[in-house]
């Protein structure tokens, strides 16, 4: 190990600015996760709000804390514009594959509640009833 | 990296790298968007067959354990925060030792290159404690002890696809610290110096910094949601 560290020159400026925004994005993730941990526990212990909304926060916050993840962990928001979209372009399809899929899992949870066996048929399906004027 | 980019470059002219990036990180963005698609498909599979299911069993109930706390104790998310911020904690050690890098301080960047490894063996070492007491409460691939939320039997479901998700996470974990201390002991030879530059320890710090990316979603989708 007797390499010469010709290149050990501390930028003092430019170390404290980097070093600064990583702990900043560090207590952004810690206070984020805080945060989550805390709303759960409220709400089991009270149950103060719908849990669909609760669960739309939990996913807002898991994908703020992604950003930050990838935006100054994974230094993406210092890269030039076309390594951004080369990234974030395609995870684009993530829309499509989450909306499809779990529209199809609810789609088959009504179907086998509707379709269970011994249910009656729901009244929609009597074309010829009286209901079906209204 | 660090010539001056104009508005007016032409990037895409040849010559140059249009992402301004080496190969060798462009192949890992790249990697990682793909092991993107590979956690998402897993994910996505488990919200689709949640979504199927009448009823599913309560990730408070299941997950309420602390190493060397009472059984009956009741301390949901409290195991799981924790192995977050081990996480988080060696996320930032990494990016620091990325920095340091930059610095070409080598004993900074092995300094911080051995807290990444100790934060990810830590995380492993929570992990392979939960699988433990999952399994001791009869919990497996293909066993669910757990009930429903509405108190119905619940199926193997909930425990297949946890095991297999925080498994697959697991062995990323796993192989991020391997790779973590190879990196490290060509630190500490002497190679990046030589080199003159420690671009591997941005590569492996993107890999890292994913591996806990994956984490905060699957810190979500199992335990919050």
């Amino acid at each position: 190990m007797e390499h010469t560290h010709t290149a050990v020159v501390h930028d003092e400026h430019g170390h404290d600015a980097s070093t600064k925004s990583i702990w900043r994005t560090f207590w952004i993730l810690l206070a984020i996760t805080i945060f989550e941990v805390g709303l759960a526990f409220s709400f089991l212990e009270w149950h103060w709000m719908p849990r669909l909304f609760l669960n739309s926060i939990f996913v807002g916050l898991t994908i703020l804390k992604a950003f930050f993840i990838v935006a100054e962990f994974m230094h993406l928001r210092n890269e030039i514009r076309n390594l951004i979209m080369t990234i974030l372009i395609p995870l684009m399809l993530f829309v499509w594959f989450i909306i499809a899929f779990l529209a199809d899992g609810d789609s088959w949870k009504n179907m086998r509640k509707d379709l269970a066996p011994g249910k009656p048929v729901p009244p929609a399906m009597h074309v010829n009833t009286e209901e079906a004027h209204h | 990296m660090d010539t001056a980019v104009t508005a007016q470059k032409k990037w895409w002219s040849g010559g140059h790298s249009p992402f301004n990036v080496s190969y060798g990180k462009l192949m890992m963005w790249y990697f990682l968007m793909s092991d993107a698609f590979t956690f998402g498909a897993l994910l996505i599979s488990y919200g689709t067959i949640r979504f199927m299911s009448t009823s599913w069993p309560d990730p408070n109930e299941v997950f309420h354990s602390f190493p060397f706390v009472s059984h009956t104790a009741h301390l949901p998310l409290v195991f799981v925060s924790l192995m977050t911020f081990i996480l988080i904690m060696s996320s930032v050690t990494m990016v620091l030792a990325v920095h340091a890098g930059h610095m070409r301080d080598r004993k900074a960047v092995a300094k911080w290159m051995v807290w990444t490894i100790i934060g990810g063996i830590a995380f492993l070492s929570c992990q392979a404690w939960e699988w433990t007491h999952l399994h001791e409460l009869g919990a497996w691939w293909g066993r669910n002890p757990f009930a429903n939320a509405d108190g119905t039997v619940a199926t193997t479901n909930f425990t297949n696809f946890f095991f297999t998700i925080t498994g697959f996470h697991g062995l990323h974990v796993t192989s991020g610290v391997i790779l973590n201390i190879v990196i490290l002991s060509n630190v500490l030879k002497g190679t990046y110096d030589d080199r003159g530059h420690y671009e591997m320890v941005e590569k492996v710090g993107l890999y890292w910094h994913f591996v806990d990316l994956v984490w905060v979603f699957v810190f979500t989708c199992f335990y919050l949601l």
